[in-house]
């Protein structure tokens, strides 16, 4: 590649026109992504992290998934196993079936096929998932040419027309500059043109906009979300911020400890929140309404050690709630249609603070 | 601001709601280098800035990143220096101070980073990092330091019998804060910059670290000086907010005011920027309210720095820049057109401002 930037010519094709011409067809009736009684433990110093312990949940095409913990919560991990991106100390046991096939125990050289082409991720932190070496352009049709049978120049318009599609400022200019020539904005909007490069069925989203000031995460969340409408693509967007899901799932998942602790409509959720540490994460929220200088309501401690999981309710030794009866692991199960949660005492409906 | 305390004595502390700390025309700037090491340019960082923190008040500065609030705090503290301008700090101007004079007038001036482990010798012990600033500045016999430290693990929520004899790295994340919370309280300092200090921390840990800030002010009566770039965050803790934008101050006032009424457009935007808990809730779309990417702080924009991205911006702010004025009592906005001065909320209709903005800042909606 040349120093000084050829003039690119792109064919004015809508990027709306284009999508999902390659893609397979996805089987009637079989939801996009099943996970049942997923567990990933790693081994360290001769022990066991028990990083993710029996979770389920499923994703259909539009919609958008989002599942919320703290660290160690098993949220990235669990993001990662489905995506085959786990390190060889891990083992993943259950089930993750991506319309309809198993994808715990396919061999790499299949898992390699699928990422990036039917599955793809984006991470929290874009300029260290950037190479720093390549120019952006290059980067994204390398994306494309991974998968799709194209020439060179056919993926160079392509990738251009991504770079348009997540709106890149000035795209043609821009394919040819380097990763610290933009700002984290615009970089996460190239790793989203990378992820999308092939127009995935299921994008993973992980703390996309984490490292990103509060305006710009306003604008890749919408342009995100416009994204997913647009290619009906389920997402999973894992975060840490229950506001982030408020504002933009339809479905959230609340993880303590490697499990899920409660799961619902987003409306439903944050309307009646039953498990006592979904409160507790969305009282310790510093939010405008309060006064200044009030205090929070916290709940001491920190989170037990996962290679030391107490018995019982993994969250009973922090919880204002708990009794004798926490000392059994409540079920996670379906209380009310459509509410997932495990817990003895939940909140109820006519003590709500 | 400027209500100056001419006259303070270094030794007595001001009055309650006198300014404790004051910066008078701060100017920071930085040359940058270009390969072989000609000249690359000048990052204007801080332009002309001029707050008060006082006595017993928290202040709190928000901005997004590049918009110098760092450098601001830094320049405060002395490390670096201004290019210009004046720290009157408990009357005593630190500019003009060195050596054994400025370690002492900032010994009642602490700070507190961002990154727990990384502001935490790794290798020493956590009563050894408390006890550090007591031996730095000679106060008292090794006895009598030991009991402080354990009277300041105490303070800050950790056992000293438990935690004292650990390295960082046996501690999590939010401990390590305590312990760096611990080490700027040794030598009972008037102010605290708090630098980002909960950011890196887990929603629970940060409410836990907040409530610690909030007691300690209560208590010790500190004050603060309060970084942070989450809007909702710095008004659970300040008395008043001052929002910086590329360099300078876009309005100060007090925190209730501000998020009930923000004057300047870009107080506006990065309120509806903030996700609401609330699903319920919708806020207005963050493309009506800002648009496109911060300029470089290497060239600024001419007169208003923030009409390349502003919806309501005109010819005007183009020529002319917008000095910080007074709107309501004790609250200061830097905008030709500011918000709610004619009670509206709507951008004033920008499709037909005669002055489009330059290229460069397409917009990105």
């Amino acid at each position: 590649m040349s120093a000084e930037p050829p003039a690119l010519t792109v064919t004015g094709r809508s990027p709306a026109a284009a999508p999902a011409a390659h893609r397979r067809p996805s089987p009637p009736g079989v939801p996009l992504l099943e996970v049942s009684d997923l567990h990933v433990r790693f081994r360290r110093d001769g022990g066991q992290v028990l990083a993710v312990n029996g979770l389920s949940y499923t994703v259909s095409a539009g919609t958008t998934l989002a599942i919320i913990g703290e660290s160690g919560s098993g949220k990235t991990v669990s993001a990662r196993a489905v995506m085959g991106l786990l390190p060889a100390t891990a083992t993943v046991s259950g089930s993750i079936r991506f319309e309809g096939q198993e994808l715990v125990g396919l061999p790499e050289e299949e898992l390699r096929r699928r990422r990036g082409s039917d599955v793809a991720m984006i991470f929290q932190d874009p300029s260290r998932s950037l190479n720093p070496t390549m120019r952006v352009g290059a980067q994204v049709t390398e994306a494309i040419r991974a998968h799709l049978p194209l020439g060179r120049r056919e993926a160079r318009e392509r990738a251009v027309e991504l770079l348009r599609m997540v709106r890149l400022p000035s795209p043609e200019r821009r394919y040819f500059q380097y990763p610290h020539q933009l700002s984290g904005g615009m970089r996460q909007r190239v790793m989203i043109a990378i992820a999308l490069a092939c127009y995935p069925k299921l994008l993973i989203a992980d703390e996309p906009t984490t490292a990103l000031d509060v305006t710009t995460e306003a604008q890749i969340m919408e342009l995100l979300l416009e994204l997913q409408q647009q290619l009906s693509m389920g997402l999973i967007l894992i975060s840490h911020d229950l506001g982030l899901a408020a504002s933009h799932a339809d479905e959230v998942i609340v993880m303590y400890t490697g499990r899920a602790v409660e799961r619902a409509a987003t409306r439903t959720l944050f309307a009646r929140v039953r498990m006592p540490y979904t409160r507790a994460l969305l009282d310790a929220v510093p939010r405008l309404e309060r006064p200044p200088h009030s205090l929070l309501p916290v709940v001491e401690g920190q989170p037990p050690d996962l290679s030391r999981l107490p018995a019982g309710c993994p969250f009973a030794p922090r919880c204002p709630r708990a009794d004798d009866l926490c000392r059994q692991a409540p079920q996670f199960e379906e209380h009310e249609p459509g509410h997932w949660w495990a817990c003895w005492h939940p909140h109820g409906e006519g003590e709500e603070p | 601001m400027t209500a100056a305390t001419d006259g303070a004595g270094a030794a007595s502390p001001p009055a309650p709601g006198s300014a404790l700390l004051e910066a008078r025309h701060l100017v920071q700037e930085f040359e940058l280098r270009n390969f072989g090491g000609g000249r690359g340019g000048v990052v204007h960082a801080v332009s002309d800035v001029s707050l008060e923190v006082r006595s017993g008040e928290t202040l709190g500065l928000v901005g997004e990143t590049g918009s110098g609030k760092t450098t601001l705090a830094r320049t405060i503290l002395q490390a670096p220096r201004p290019r210009s301008g004046q720290v009157i700090f408990r009357g005593v101007d630190l500019v003009g101070l060195r050596g054994r004079e400025l370690l002492e007038a900032r010994r009642h001036l602490q700070m507190v980073f961002q990154d727990p482990f990384g502001s935490l010798d790794p290798k020493w012990r956590v009563s050894e990092i408390v006890e550090e600033p007591l031996v730095a500045y000679g106060v008292g016999r090794r006895s009598e330091r030991r009991r402080r430290v354990a009277e300041l693990l105490d303070l800050v929520g950790l056992d000293p019998r438990r935690f004292g004899d650990r390295r960082p790295r046996e501690l999590s994340g939010g401990q390590c804060q305590r312990v760096a919370i611990a080490r700027a309280l040794a030598l009972s300092p008037a102010l605290i910059v708090c630098d980002e200090a909960v950011s890196s921390l887990d929603v629970l840990i940060q409410a836990q670290v907040l409530n610690l800030f909030e007691q300690l002010r209560r208590e010790l009566g500190l004050s603060y000086l309060f970084i942070a770039h989450d809007l909702a965050l710095v008004k659970q803790v300040s008395d008043r907010v001052a929002v910086m934008y590329l360099g300078k101050l876009c309005e100060v006032g007090p925190a209730e005011s501000i998020y009930r009424e923000p004057l300047h457009p870009y107080t506006v935007a990065l309120l509806a920027s903030i996700p609401s808990p609330d699903p319920e809730v919708r806020r207005p779309r963050v493309a009506d309210t800002i648009r496109g990417e911060p300029p470089s702080p290497t060239d600024p924009p001419s007169g208003c720095r923030f009409r390349t991205r502003c919806p309501r911006a005109r010819e005007r702010c183009a020529l002319e820049e917008p000095p910080l004025r007074r709107l309501r009592p004790d609250h200061l906005v830097a905008c030709h057109f500011p918000v709610s001065e004619s009670g509206d909320r709507e951008p004033v209709a920008a499709a037909t401002a005669p002055d489009r903005p330059p290229e460069g800042s397409t917009p990105t909606p």
